[in-house]
């Protein structure tokens, strides 16, 4: 724990750590980061995050970046958006990313669960009325879709739509024809991705250790 | 051979209407038979001096001539059959892995030849075995490894293989000589490199019969690949450690320096072996770049530059496996985007095929040998020699996964190092290598006892335990479910998004590295190895197979009769629908493949699971187009499909790069129930039809290749009726197949426009309740939103 001496403000980290669940270690490299990113202010944002170069080849670079300052990912209750960040809000977005310890049980399992999910939720519903229309899959859609080149906007479409009706006839059984499914609220959202491992794939070991060869 | 004999005479019997004459005088050995004396040529020399005039033989036998290749055949074939037997009762492959029916078959045949005081064929010397039958199991392991999980999982993989297989090596060959020293065993005479040699031997794991529990019982990706792999690299290591190990063992003294060249020796071996295989791999995938006017000869290049890899491996006495894997590892990715589809699934079958029968025969002498050696029984040596072997199995996977754990994202828990530790079942290389142990080795025979002890404890006990253990003890599975798109979608969202973040972070990944190398990978290697680089041709082919899809479905189901097609497709108006419709399951495939291809272009999904013993499963819309071939080339009017579709630089577009997603599923069937709207897992829409559409459905129709479709996912149920359900399930498709032809291909952007054009300027049919005519889905009360009106829809409304 040598660290701990050279970080400034570490009193306020206790407080970040029992928020976030990051470990000393974490947040200091995280606000070394932050503070290269924001050059040296203390607040971040959207365009220095814009500016990273390895993002910019990110198909949904936009919503990444837009995620940083959406406050839902801050705290459940709060809505809309904010133009800077600091570097607290920072590492709540990024407290969404860590892997699940081992000792977790499984309430903890699955909370921890319904967080990453309720990010990804976060991402695609832009307008904050908490459910995901067609219009927003599809956006998302193509955006996925857009480092190909090679697809039309109809072809992303037809896939948002058949996703669309995917989760239609999970969440919602069977339809009459004139039935019209509004969007996906963050319920169906779950029961859809109930069998996805999103725990293990959705975290990022944080510390410097070179998990390049291993996983 | 008084077995052949018997069979041959009894298959002569029934060959005999042939006036059998030999031109020429069969040299006589002493076992031929002849029902009549050979005839003599008029001019040439006489057999028998004493030349009576004999009559013309109607019938003669010459069986050494023919010995040894017919021999080998046999036993092919028999032990082929055996493989067939185990089929007819599936439950038994269930619960008993082939590794052990095929030992047991060979017990009995062993039994039945010892009775009959009949030797094995001598054929399994170290040649024969090294060169001849251990390239194609290594071949078929490495072609059809999954890559993307291999390498994200390489530095344990290697950790295990390397580091593993010494332990185990070292720990059991030390135990094994403490167990020497004590005098009641009476083994004293073994010393120390034979112990390591004799541990060096056993250590070899081989977990076939592993793989196939796991893959059944869906263990977590990662356990599977870690298993997949170590049982890869570490033959490579036996190997090595074995050649060492052998050399060493002549000498009296082991030096210091020796051990320190022993180690400097085996990085030599390795990364040589590495270094070959990725230099022959390019080479072959160079190759293969020329070849769109030979397609006939295209696999034998792959078979040839791997094989050539491996022998000149060899050669320099380096390691050859790592030759052979890291040559088809390099090779698979560009080949098959060069060949043509033919050719790569030849190949395919070819490798899965070779690969099994080796294995199956080796599995097989095994049986046999066990019975009718001499064996050298010392029960205390054997002992403790399994219980060496399970004891530092055990305790080295626990030590290692502990070493390495932090360096997972996702570490191992008890479970998986529990299936780690137990899955390590020994089979064909141990066996090989004990077998061929040189004799200057003193205690030959009971290293071959010991060892075949072992394996056989190993393979039927650990090997039919193993399967209700993992289910027992849960081991972590994995999610297969992946067939619906939104997963697909958000999977990818997520991938991305992580990626994302971890830029953001500026912390390395193990993206970091695979997307440098990707990059490279497509400017410049791309440009040099693959003939036609260009990415957009799979969606035209996409495009183009989807129509032709439709196309036979009209045909299908208006039963060949062109005729009546374009009326009743007429009766389908365009209909605006609101709504999002549904789609065909082979359409949701198609999109399956568009997401996972171009999502991020870079990133590929491969197969997590490969079965050992059937080949990843094939595209049946190809299967479906083969029945069909006939109704079409009948009612296709001559210039509707043939010029448009023919592009100038047509891309037979086989199996892209990272392969198809669809393998990893087992095709099931279309929801006969409706519980679930997952469409037909079966493989698919990769455009896997050349494009040259009429003329390859002019050649003859491979019938075979249907059955063997079936076949090959024949132990996973319901394939069959996966692929007729799923067929029935389509509708008939837009007219637009119909329409004039378009217009000829200049370039593939315009054929991409005018193919949307096409579609946007067609008018759909609507989904309106499908016609009586129309073969309909068994589940035709729970109508399921998504598969109800299949429409490829490109346009949305």
């Amino acid at each position: 724990m040598g660290a701990l001496q050279s970080i400034p403000g570490h009193p306020e980290y206790s407080d970040l750590s029992d928020k976030t669940g990051f470990s000393f270690e974490q947040i200091s490299v995280l606000h070394k980061r932050f503070k290269q990113l924001s050059h040296n202010e203390d607040t971040l944002h959207r365009d220095d995050l814009s500016a990273i170069p390895d993002l910019s080849c990110n198909p949904i670079r936009a919503q990444i970046i837009e995620a940083f300052f959406d406050q839902r990912n801050f705290s459940p209750s709060e809505e809309g958006t904010v133009e800077e960040i600091r570097f607290e809000e920072f590492l709540v977005v990024m407290s969404h990313f860590r892997p699940p310890r081992h000792s977790m049980s499984e309430e903890q399992r699955e909370s921890v669960r319904k967080d990453k999910l309720r990010f990804l939720f976060n991402m695609h519903d832009t307008d904050n009325d908490g459910t995901i229309t067609l219009q927003e899959y599809r956006h998302v859609v193509e955006e996925l879709l857009s480092r190909s080149g090679a697809l039309g906007k109809e072809t992303a479409k037809s896939i948002a739509d058949a996703a669309m009706l995917e989760v239609a006839s999970i969440s919602v059984g069977h339809m009459e024809p004139d039935e019209f499914y509004e969007g996906i609220t963050f319920e169906h959202f779950l029961k859809l991705l109930s069998g996805f491992d999103i725990e293990h794939k959705m975290s990022i070991r944080f510390l410097n250790v070179d998990t390049t060869l291993c996983k | 051979c008084g077995t052949y004999r018997a069979f041959l005479l009894f298959v002569c019997c029934l060959l005999s209407q042939t006036p059998g004459s030999n031109g020429e005088v069969p040299p006589k050995p002493a076992g031929s038979v002849t029902i009549l004396p050979p005839i003599k040529p008029i001019d040439g020399p006489q057999a028998y001096p004493e030349a009576e005039k004999a009559s013309l033989p109607v019938f003669t036998m010459d069986y050494p001539r023919i010995q040894i290749p017919f021999e080998v055949t046999l036993w092919v074939l028999l032990a082929s059959f055996a493989k067939i037997g185990f089929h007819v009762y599936h439950k038994i492959t269930v619960w008993v892995p082939e590794s052990c029916l095929l030992i047991s078959i060979g017990l009995i045949v062993g039994a039945i030849m010892h009775s009959v005081h009949e030797e094995p064929p001598a054929v399994l010397t170290s040649n024969v075995f090294f060169l001849y039958m251990l390239p194609p199991i290594v071949l078929d392991s490495g072609y059809f490894m999954p890559t993307r999980p291999f390498f994200e999982n390489i530095g344990t993989v290697l950790w295990f293989a390397v580091v593993g297989t010494l332990w185990n090596s070292i720990g059991i060959g030390m135990s094994l000589f403490a167990i020497c020293q004590i005098e009641a065993f009476g083994v004293q005479d073994i010393n120390l490199q034979e112990n390591l040699l004799f541990a060096t031997i056993i250590s070899a794991v081989d977990p076939v019969a592993v793989l196939n529990v796991f893959e059944d019982v869906s263990v977590n990706e990662q356990l599977y690949i870690v298993v997949f792999g170590e049982c890869l690299f570490n033959d490579a290591v036996t190997v090595v450690l074995y050649n060492m190990f052998t050399f060493v063992a002549d000498m009296p003294v082991v030096e210091p320096v020796d051990v320190f060249l022993g180690v400097a020796r085996f990085f030599v071996v390795g990364i040589g072996g590495m270094a070959f295989g990725i230099l022959f791999g390019f080479v072959s995938a160079f190759t293969t770049r020329f070849t769109s006017k030979v397609r006939e000869i295209e696999p034998l290049f792959i078979f040839m530059y791997s094989y050539l890899a491996y022998l000149v491996a060899e050669l320099f006495a380096i390691s050859s496996i790592m030759a052979i894997v890291t040559c088809s590892l390099t090779m698979k990715y560009y080949v098959e985007e060069n060949v043509s589809q033919r050719s790569c699934t030849t190949i395919r079958h070819v490798v899965k095929m070779l690969g099994s029968i080796s294995e199956t025969l080796i599995f097989f002498f095994l049986g046999v040998v066990t019975i009718t050696t001499e064996h050298e029984f010392n029960w205390g040596y054997i002992l403790f020699t399994l219980l060496f072997a399970f004891v530092w199995r055990g305790l080295g996977v626990l030590v290692l996964t502990q070493i390495i754990n932090p360096f997972r994202t996702i570490p191992f828990n008890l479970k998986d190092q529990f299936g780690l530790a137990y899955g390590g079942l020994r089979g064909a290389v141990s066996f090989a290598l004990a077998f061929t142990l040189p004799d200057n080795i003193g205690r030959k025979q009971l290293f071959i006892t010991a060892t075949i002890a072992i394996i056989l404890f190993t393979v039927f006990l650990q090997g039919i335990s193993i399967r209700p253990l993992i289910e027992f003890i849960n081991v972590r599975r994995t999610n297969r479910n992946l067939e619906t798109i939104n997963v697909e979608v958000h999977c990818r969202l997520m991938e991305h998004t992580v990626a994302g973040i971890e830029d953001l972070c500026g912390q390395w990944s193990h993206f970091y590295w695979k997307d440098k190398f990707l990059k490279f990978n497509t400017r410049i290697l791309r440009k040099i190895l693959i003939r036609d680089s260009r990415a957009e041709s799979s969606i035209v082919a996409l495009y183009k197979k989807l129509e032709l899809q439709n196309a036979m479905e009209i045909l299908d189901t208006v039963a060949g009769d062109i005729s009546a097609a374009p009326s009743i497709v007429s009766l389908y108006d365009e209909k605006k629908n609101p709504k999002p419709k549904a789609y065909l399951a082979g359409d949701l495939r198609n999109m399956h493949d568009i997401l996972s291809k171009n999502m991020y272009n870079i990133r590929q999904r491969t197969v997590a699971f490969t079965s050992k013993y059937s080949l990843p499963n094939d595209r049946h819309t190809k299967e479906i187009l083969i029945r069909r071939h006939a109704s079409i080339r009948r009612s296709l009017r001559p210039g509707s499909f043939q010029n448009s579709n023919v592009s100038k630089s047509q891309k037979y577009y086989s199996l892209p790069a990272g392969q198809s997603l669809e393998s990893r599923f087992s095709p099931r069937r279309l929801t006969q129930t409706g519980k679930d709207c997952n469409p037909t897992r079966s493989s698919s829409s990769r455009a896997m039809m050349p494009l040259k559409r009429l003329d390859t459905l002019k050649e003859a129709v491979s019938v075979d290749m249907l059955n063997e479709n079936k076949e090959d996912s024949g132990s996973r149920a319901g394939t069959t009726r996966s692929n007729s359900s799923s067929r029935d399930s389509r509708l008939p498709a837009p007219r637009r197949q119909l329409s004039p032809p378009r217009e000829e291909d200049n370039g593939f952007s315009d054929n991409l426009i005018n193919v949307h054009h096409e579609a946007e300027e067609e008018d759909h049919p609507s989904p309106s309740p499908p016609p009586a005519w129309a073969a309909e889905p068994r589940d035709n009360a729970n109508r399921n939103p998504l598969l109800r009106r299949p429409q490829w829809n490109p346009k949305k409304t």
